[in-house]
């Protein structure tokens, strides 16, 4: 247990906590989104898909937990921005492969 | 700003793209700041994740529900959206680094005109999609 003079007062973990939990289901809606289209091309793109849901899920919790237990919550580590980008861009790509 | 400030020259953003990719370096930099600066920091990077899944989101959407309009037009729109998404992915990541960079250093935190030129691509894209399904239904 934190102390009450270690609180602190502007809640900064969990607001960061709740900021992944907001990312996550935008990611999840968009992914949703996505769904309708990539059902009607090869099994490809949606797995591709999933698994790029699947990873950002991963990252996210991983995140989370870490906010959570930290007495004093380490800087996010590069590599969690670094695949919050890649999954993110790989949504992307096949945005651009169903439009074209 | 500093008088050094301003004339910052291509040394140092090829510096900070090293940086983006090699973002380890980071912790070595500066000082290791309150906690809290950091975690806001990756609010705003969340943010603008949330900003690029959003477009690339309403490039699916251009591409499924508007079925009336012109292939051609409908693609460009369409890809327009998606491209600035991603571009709004990597600027989160790149902007992340430089702002914890700043922080770590003491600096001021990174000026930059990306979201006047995100506004001014969405606005087109917006106008364009207005314009477009208007004469459509005329």
């Amino acid at each position: 247990m934190t102390a009450p003079s270690n609180r602190d007062p502007g809640l900064q973990p969990e607001r960061t906590r709740l900021a992944w939990r907001r990312t996550t289901l935008t990611w999840t809606a968009t992914a949703l989104l996505a769904s309708r289209q990539t059902a009607h091309s090869p099994a490809m793109h949606t797995a591709v898909m999933v698994i790029a849901l699947l990873t950002f899920w991963a990252v996210a919790h991983h995140r989370i937990t870490t906010l959570r237990h930290a007495e004093e919550p380490p800087t996010m580590a590069p590599g969690t921005a670094a695949a919050a980008l890649a999954t993110t861009l790989t949504l992307a790509a096949i945005a651009v492969v169903h439009v074209l | 700003m500093s008088p050094g400030r301003r004339g910052r020259g291509m040394g140092d953003s090829a510096q900070t793209i090293c940086l983006s990719f090699t973002p380890r370096r980071i912790r070595d930099d500066g000082e290791t700041p309150d906690y809290r600066f950091s975690l806001a920091n990756e609010r705003t990077f969340l943010a603008w994740i949330r900003t690029a899944l959003a477009l690339i989101g309403g490039g699916f959407a251009i591409d499924q529900f508007l079925t009336g309009l012109d292939g051609t037009v409908r693609a460009a729109l369409a890809l327009a959206t998606i491209g600035a998404g991603a571009l709004c992915a990597v600027r989160a990541v790149h902007h992340w680094v430089r702002c914890e960079r700043a922080i770590r250093r003491g600096e001021d935190l990174p000026a930059t005109a990306f979201p006047a030129l995100l506004a001014v691509l969405v606005t087109i894209v917006s106008v364009t999609m207005v314009a477009v399904v208007a004469q459509g239904s005329a």
